[in-house]
C-alpha cells in the first residue's frame, strides 16, 4: 500500500523537455494507466518512476519516502518490461530469484517466494528451463513473476502486452486484473492500447507532448472527454465529429450548420455559450440511434458481435456501431438521429470542451 | 538441344532447374583465378621449405621435392641462427607465447570492461571519453614511440617483458573497447535496466549478466588480439628487450644473417612456423571470426 506523487517534475534531454513540470498523484492501492501515442512522454514518465532516468527539475516521492535521487533497487518497486528483460542465460527459477540473490535474502526464504510466485503464475513446470525455450506468454507471466517475488508496494509496468499475440493479450490482461485484485499494491503501467486502458485502469491519464491531457476514471474519459484529442483518442472508430456554429437565442442554444440543426436544451455546458461560436459536435458511433436523418452506407465492417458502418450524408461520413444481427449492405439508406444526451461540444480553434 | 526441351517439365512445379549461365563461369573462374593467385607463394614455401639446398640451386622453384624432407624445419627450429645465437626459431617462439598469453588477456579483459561501462553507465562526457579514445586508434604507433620509450624508461618498464605486454594493452584498448561497445550497444538496454531494478551494481550486472551473454564477442576479440600481437613487428623489436624479443623479430634475424650461404629453405621453414599460430587461429575459428564480425563490429 504505497502511494507515488511526482512533484513539478521536469525531464529535458539538452534543450529539450520531454516533460514539462508534470505532477500526478497516484493513489495507494490504485491501477492507473498511462495512455498516450507514442512519443507522448509515457515512458519516460516510467522510467524517471523507477529511477531509470534521471530528473531535471522536480520531486518524485514514494510513500512517505522522497526518492528523487535514489537508485532504483531503494525505491521500493519492481518492474515489467516491455521486451521482457529475461536474463537469457538463466534459468527461469534463477531469473526470478536473482533480485533476491542480490538482496542478500536467506536460502529458504528465496525459494519460499520463488516458489509461491511460479505457483501462482502456473510456472512450476518450467522452472529449470531457460528463457529461450519458452513462449511468449510464458516469458512474459516469468517477467511478473520476477517482479512479484519482491514483495513490494508498486509495480510498473512498460507496455508489457505489447509484443504478444491478440489472443495472449486478452488472457494475461485478465490475469494481471486478477493479480491486482489479489495483491492490491500500487500499479502504473503504460501502454499505447486503450482497450488495456479501458479495462485495467482505475484511473487512466492520458498524455500527449509531454502533457496530462485528462486524468479520470475509464468512465469519465470516455463519456466526458476534456477535449477534442481525448475524445478521438479513446474509442476505437474514432468519435464523430461535425464542425458548425451555436446560436443562442433567448436561453436556447442550437447547433446549426448547412442543412442540419440540432437543439441543445440539456448540455451541461462548462461556460455560458457564446453565441456564434464555432464548434465541433462529437458523437460516438455507438450513440447514434434510429431517427429522421437519412444516412446512405458505403462500407460494412462486420466485427462479429457488432457492425461498422461507414455511413455518407453531403460529403460527412460517420461511423456507426449496429448490432450484428441487422443485416445491411452497402447503398442501403439509413435513418439516424443525435440523441443530446451523448453529445460532446468542443471549441473549434482550442478543441477544448465548452 | 532437343534432348534439354525434353528433360525440362514443361509445367514450372517442383525445383527451379539449375543451369551453368555465362555470369555464372565468369565468377567461378574469376574466383579460381583469385585463389591461385594467393596459394601460389603458399605453394613455393612450402616446396621450398621441403628442398636440399642443392635441389634449390637447380633453380626451378614450381618443382615438387625429390623426397619428404623436414631437415630445413629442424634447423629453423633449432639451429637457426639469429645473430650470434644459433639456438633457432623456438626461442622466439617461446617469447612470442609468454608475450601473447598475458597481452591478450589483459587487453580483452580491459576492453570489454571500458566497452559495458561506456555503453550502460553513461555519465556526461562518456561519449567524449570514448571520441578521444578512438582519435588514439587513428594515430600511427610511431607517433607513439618516442615519448613512449622516454616514459616507460623513466618508469623503469622499457626493454622488460611487463614493459612490451603494457604496450600491447595500451594500443590494443580503442579497437577492444570500440568492438565491445558496438557489441553492448546492441544488447537490449531493457536487460540492465530490469538488473539495475533487480538491485544489482556496476560489477554484478557485468559478470552475471552482460558477460553471460559476450561469447561471441569475446572469440572476435581473441582472435583480433592473438593474431595481432603475434603478427607485430615493430613494438616488439622497440620495447621487449634483448631477452624477449618476439619471433617475427627473430625470425627477421634469420633470414637477413647476411654471412655466408643464403639456406632458403631454412628460411622458409622458419617463416612458415612463424606463421603457424595465426594460421591455426583462422583454420579453427573462422567461421566465428566472421560472424561476430558481422554482429558486433559493423552494424554497431
Amino acid at each position: 500500500m504505497t502511494n507515488i506523487s511526482v512533484r513539478e517534475m521536469t525531464i529535458a534531454f539538452g534543450s529539450r523537455r520531454v516533460l514539462d513540470t508534470l505532477s500526478i498523484d497516484v493513489k495507494a492501492g490504485e491501477f492507473l494507466v498511462l495512455l498516450g501515442p507514442s512519443g507522448c512522454g509515457k515512458s519516460t514518465l516510467l522510467h524517471t518512476i523507477a529511477g531509470l532516468m534521471d530528473v531535471s527539475e522536480g520531486e518524485i516521492w514514494i510513500g512517505e519516502k522522497n526518492v528523487t535521487w535514489e537508485e532504483p533497487s531503494e525505491r521500493g518497486l519492481a518492474m515489467v518490461f516491455q521486451s521482457y528483460a529475461l536474463y537469457p542465460r538463466m534459468s527461469v527459477r534463477q531469473n526470478l530469484s536473482f533480485g533476491l540473490k542480490v538482496a542478500g535474502l536467506p536460502k529458504d526464504e528465496i525459494n519460499r517466494r520463488v516458489d509461491t510466485a511460479a505457483e501462482l503464475l502456473q510456472l512450476t513446470e518450467l522452472m529449470e528451463r531457460l528463457p529461450a525455450a519458452l513462449s511468449g506468454g510464458q516469458r512474459q507471466r516469468v517477467a511478473i513473476g520476477r517482479a512479484l517475488v519482491r514483495q513490494v508496494g508498486v509495480f510498473l509496468f512498460d507496455e508489457p502486452l505489447s509484443n504478444l499475440d491478440a489472443q495472449l493479450r486478452t488472457d494475461l490482461r485478465v490475469e494481471l486484473k486478477r493479480l491486482h485484485q489479489r495483491l492490491k499494491s500500487t500499479m502504473v503501467y503504460v501502454t499505447h492500447d486503450q482497450v488495456e486502458a479501458m479495462t485495467l485502469a482505475d484511473r487512466i491519464a492520458i498524455m500527449k507532448d509531454g502533457i496530462i491531457q485528462q486524468i479520470g476514471t475509464p468512465h469519465e474519459v470516455y463519456r466526458q472527454p476534456v477535449n477534442r484529442f481525448v475524445a478521438t483518442f479513446i474509442g476505437a472508430a474514432k468519435m464523430n465529429l461535425l464542425s458548425g456554429r451555436l446560436t443562442v437565442a433567448g436561453g436556447k442554444v442550437t447547433f446549426i450548420r448547412p442543412g442540419y440543426s440540432i437543439d441543445l436544451a440539456g448540455y451541461p455546458f462548462a461556460s455560458p455559450p457564446q453565441d456564434g461560436a464555432e464548434v465541433e459536435l462529437g458523437i460516438r458511433p455507438e450513440h447514434l440511434v434510429g431517427g429522421s436523418m437519412d444516412l446512405t452506407i458505403e462500407i460494412v465492417e462486420p466485427m462479429g458481435a457488432d457492425t461498422l458502418v461507414w455511413a455518407t450524408r453531403e460529403g460527412v461520413t460517420f461511423a456507426m456501431r449496429l448490432d450484428g444481427e441487422q443485416q445491411v449492405a452497402p447503398g442501403d439508406i439509413l435513418p439516424v438521429a443525435i440523441p443530446i444526451s451523448h453529445v460532446s461540444l468542443f471549441d473549434a480553434g482550442t478543441g477544448r470542451r465548452v | 538441344m532437343t534432348m534439354t526441351v525434353a528433360a525440362t517439365p514443361s509445367v514450372a512445379r517442383g525445383p527451379k532447374p539449375q543451369r551453368l549461365t555465362p555470369a555464372r563461369i565468369g565468377i567461378y573462374l574469376f574466383l579460381f583465378s583469385a585463389a591461385a593467385f594467393f596459394l601460389l607463394p603458399l605453394f613455393i614455401m612450402v616446396v621450398t621449405s621441403m628442398k636440399t639446398l642443392e635441389e634449390i640451386r637447380q633453380g626451378s622453384i614450381l618443382a615438387l621435392p625429390l623426397t619428404l624432407n623436414f631437415d630445413a624445419w629442424v634447423k629453423a627450429w633449432t639451429q637457426a641462427c639469429t645473430g650470434l645465437e644459433c639456438n633457432g626459431i623456438q626461442v622466439g617462439f617461446w617469447n612470442s607465447v609468454k608475450i601473447l598469453i598475458p597481452s591478450v588477456i589483459i587487453s580483452i579483459v580491459v576492453g570489454a570492461v571500458n566497452g559495458y561501462a561506456l555503453t550502460f553507465w553513461r555519465r556526461p562526457g562518456s561519449n567524449l571519453l570514448f571520441a578521444v579514445l578512438m582519435v588514439g586508434a587513428f594515430i600511427p604507433y610511431q607517433v607513439f614511440l618516442n615519448p613512449m620509450i622516454r616514459f616507460f624508461s623513466f618508469a623503469g618498464l622499457y626493454s622488460s617483458l611487463p614493459g612490451i605486454i603494457l604496450v600491447h594493452v595500451i594500443f590494443g584498448m580503442p579497437v577492444m573497447t570500440m568492438l565491445f561497445r558496438n557489441y553492448y550497444t546492441n544488447l537490449p538496454v531493457e536487460l540492465f535496466n530490469a538488473a539495475r531494478v533487480d538491485g544489482a551494481g556496476f560489477w554484478r550486472i557485468f559478470f552475471d549478466v552482460i558477460l553471460p551473454m559476450s561469447a561471441p564477442i569475446f572469440v572476435v576479440a581473441a582472435i583480433l588480439q592473438v593474431t595481432g600481437i603475434w603478427n607485430d613487428f615493430l613494438l616488439g623489436l622497440v620495447f621487449a628487450g634483448r631477452e624477449n624479443l618476439p619471433m617475427t623479430v627473430q625470425l627477421n634475424n634469420i633470414v637477413n644473417t647476411t654471412t655466408g650461404e643464403r639456406e632458403y629453405n631454412v628460411n622458409m621453414a622458419a617463416t612458415l612456423l612463424t606463421a603457424l599460430v595465426p594460421t591455426i587461429v583462422y583454420f579453427v575459428s573462422g567461421r566465428w571470426f566472421v560472424r561476430g564480425i558481422a554482429s558486433g563490429a559493423v552494424k554497431g
